[in-house]
């Protein structure tokens, strides 16, 4: 075979087909300790291990929330750790048929001799961490690679070094039991147009595409998350529907059938902004043969965080605010969004120029 | 947008489109004047203008075969042939909307330094000569690049050669108003088994598709035409559904959604061979976000031809054996050939080890 058939193949068919349900999507919830202190200390939180653990519990006790839900992504940290009442987190979600995921990157670094281009670590005994993980109920896994559109950017060598880099993350997951989600975010900072965006996702994601069938990975066993199709951050906004028809068609030109969904990363979008447009492209009349969905941190969270503010008599309200982001997601993964979740904290934007993890 | 998008963009999509209608294919009558010299010979015909004229003939004007047909890919000589009543039988193909086709390559030629691996050629003038032929009536074009399974092969020299070379002329296709054919051919001879025809016809069009990409082609406005998934010439058949199963899979693991469809070339499958084959894939359950329909040369002619036996007064029953392989091939596309449609010699495997067009 092209593909890499090993001991889990039939599994990893199975779980990343269970995480492209329609009406479930996925929970970014793996900030690493550095960026999830940016987040608690932007509502006066402190960031400690305690904090942490509390942010998390809350959300993943949400009720009735996990049901729009197919897998959450994790630190290494929070999948090792439990609620108050000491269950471990892997069962709470477990138990409510919810895949758990981690976070296997280690972070990018510079690629000398570009424009401030880069390249994602973590190979370095990548095997056995998965197969750790994997012991530790973890079902699928993330790897961030980061591109840039500038006026020769993206560049030969950096596409070529994140394709290969993501291919070669996703086959040693495989090999050990995890579905990969591969991940080739290009950042929307910038002043370019929609259409120098879908030009450079496409050769993106016809690059990442041929890596990955270089390198023997099983498609059946993998997820995409990439950026939506839109215009830079410095150039003047579309509707959901331009960016539907961009995005989509970006995909079909690219994405190989056999790749069972698609789940979208935000970004810096708002809330609202996040759900409206994953809700247009779900409403595309065009032939889709993956499922569309989401994969959102700070678009699923942000006024979640807000209403919080670290203090637990404000647990319930926030957990109602995150049951509500939740129900919106869902219902824009079946095209049925009907925009009764915008307004307030939803739609605030979220963007940070430059935003490092 | 990565493609080019020029003045055709909108008919080429709609061409291409139109090609893959359900319950149509495509008849391949391209033969070269040596190639179609070797089928008279095998019938005791001589190889003259008038002769090859008359058989074209017979094959256009049978009663009620070209609703079964979206399009024709006709040799340079016969773009500009009458019928002996003097009407050109671009006319005809008009008439009954099917859209005349070119092959515009130029034959292989080896690659030094392989064992026996060849490239395609006919990229030199070949913009000039897109012009000329959609003047002349002419909407998508052909060219058949070759790959060969063995020990060594196909090499990445191979590979890479006419994966561009297949890019280029398609390019140059769409700059002129032709939808191009994507034609490259893994030849069926060797003893491999079916696994390693897979994994070589993933690693091509993988390698098809990437190429394509780098050229900026119209995706939407293209067809592929590949073999299907066998095991090779030396080796025990399979089953229909089992190739079928093999050729829809290593298809979804490859040819984006945005291609409107597929036209299997027959290679050396007998004429009923290729028929059951291709409604085994049309009844293939999952997935199939492009039409599955036929090019076939040999597989729609062979019958017809030993029935004509180049005699006037066999012409009626001619065209009576290629009306019905017509039908039983369009029956194919939707799934629906109960088989019967064998004339004498339909079953006859059309295999020529190494086969020179």
């Amino acid at each position: 075979m092209s593909a890499f058939v090993g001991k889990y193949a039939d599994e990893l068919i199975k779980n990343a087909k269970y995480i492209a349900t329609p009406g479930k999507g996925i929970l970014a919830a793996d900030e690493s300790t550095g960026t999830i202190g940016k987040r608690l200390s932007s509502i006066n939180v402190e960031n400690i291990e305690s904090n942490r653990q509390a942010l998390r519990e809350l959300l993943f006790t949400a009720p009735n929330a996990l049901p729009y839900l197919s897998g959450v992504i994790l630190f290494e940290e929070t999948l090792y750790q439990k609620t108050v009442d000491g269950k471990p987190f892997v069962d709470v979600l477990l138990e409510a048929n919810v895949l758990p995921g981690i976070k296997v990157d280690k972070g990018v670094v510079d690629l000398a001799g570009t424009n401030g281009e880069t390249t994602t670590q973590g190979f370095d005994g990548l095997g056995a961490r998965c197969a750790a993980f994997y012991k530790a109920g973890a079902r699928f896994a993330k790897w961030r690679a980061v591109l840039k559109i500038g006026a020769i950017e993206p560049s030969e060598l950096s596409i070529q070094q994140n394709a290969q880099g993501l291919a070669r993350y996703a086959i040693i997951c495989q090999e050990n039991g995890l579905v990969p989600i591969v991940e080739p975010e290009i950042l929307t900072d910038g002043s370019h147009d929609i259409k120098k965006c879908a030009y450079v996702s496409e050769m993106v994601l016809a690059a990442v595409y041929k890596a990955l069938n270089e390198q023997h990975v099983l498609l059946e066993g993998t997820l995409l998350k990439p950026n939506m199709v839109t215009p830079g951050s410095d150039s003047p906004k579309v509707t959901p529907e331009v960016i539907a028809e961009y995005t989509v068609t970006t995909l079909r030109r690219t994405v190989p059938a056999a790749v069972p969904g698609i789940v979208f990363l935000s970004g810096g979008q708002s809330e609202e902004e996040a759900t409206v447009n994953l809700n247009a492209m779900n409403k595309l009349e065009v032939l889709k043969p993956w499922t569309l969905s989401f994969s959102f941190g700070r678009a699923l969270q942000a006024s979640t965080l807000k209403t919080w503010g670290g203090k637990a008599e404000n647990v319930a309200a926030a957990q109602a605010t995150f049951l509500a982001r939740c129900k919106a997601n869902s219902e824009a993964t079946l095209g049925k969004y009907g925009g009764d979740g915008a307004g307030g904290l939803a739609s605030e934007s979220l963007y940070v120029k430059g935003y490092k993890y | 947008m990565s493609c080019f998008k020029g003045k055709y963009a909108d008919e080429l999509i709609a061409n291409a489109t139109y090609i893959g209608t359900p319950g149509k294919g495509i008849l391949a009558a391209d033969e070269s004047t040596g190639t179609i010299g070797k089928r008279l010979s095998s019938i005791g015909v001589e190889n003259s203008e008038s002769n090859r004229r008359a058989l074209r003939e017979l094959l256009f004007c049978t009663p009620g075969a070209l609703q079964y047909c979206s399009g024709i890919i006709l040799f340079e000589e016969t773009l500009y042939q009458k019928t002996a009543a003097g009407k050109p039988f671009v006319e005809i193909m008009k008439e009954n909307k099917v859209l005349p086709g070119i092959k515009v390559d130029k034959g292989t030629v080896e690659l030094a330094g392989t064992n026996g691996e060849t490239t395609t050629t006919g990229l030199d003038g070949l913009g000039q000569r897109c012009a000329q032929y959609y003047e002349a009536g002419a909407r998508f074009a052909k060219w058949r690049a070759v790959l060969k399974i063995s020990a060594n092969e196909p090499s990445q020299l191979s590979i890479n050669e006419n994966a561009y070379g297949l890019a280029r002329y398609a390019m140059i296709c769409q700059e002129n108003g032709l939808v191009p054919i994507v034609e490259p051919e893994i030849l069926v001879d060797g003893p491999h088994d079916i696994n390693k025809c897979a994994d070589v016809t993933e690693r091509v069009l993988a390698a098809c598709y990437k190429a394509l990409n780098d050229h900026h082609v119209l995706l939407e406005g293209t067809l592929l035409k590949p073999n299907m998934v066998t095991p090779g010439s030396d080796s025990k058949k399979v089953a229909p559904e089992v190739v079928a199963e093999y050729t829809v899979r290593a298809l979804l693991r490859t040819m984006p959604a945005a291609v409107p469809a597929v036209v299997f070339l027959s290679g050396g499958q007998s004429e009923e061979e290729a028929t059951v084959n291709l409604n085994a894939i049309n009844k293939v359950q999952g997935k199939k976000p492009w039409s599955l329909t036929f090019s076939f040369g040999r597989a729609l002619q062979q019958s017809t031809l030993k029935a004509w036996a180049g005699k006037e007064e066999n012409v009626k029953k001619a065209q009576e054996v290629f009306l019905a392989r017509c039908k039983a091939n369009s029956e194919a596309t939707l799934g629906k050939y109960q088989g019967g449609a064998a004339a004498e010699g339909a079953t006859e495997s059309l295999h020529i080890k190494d086969y020179k067009y």
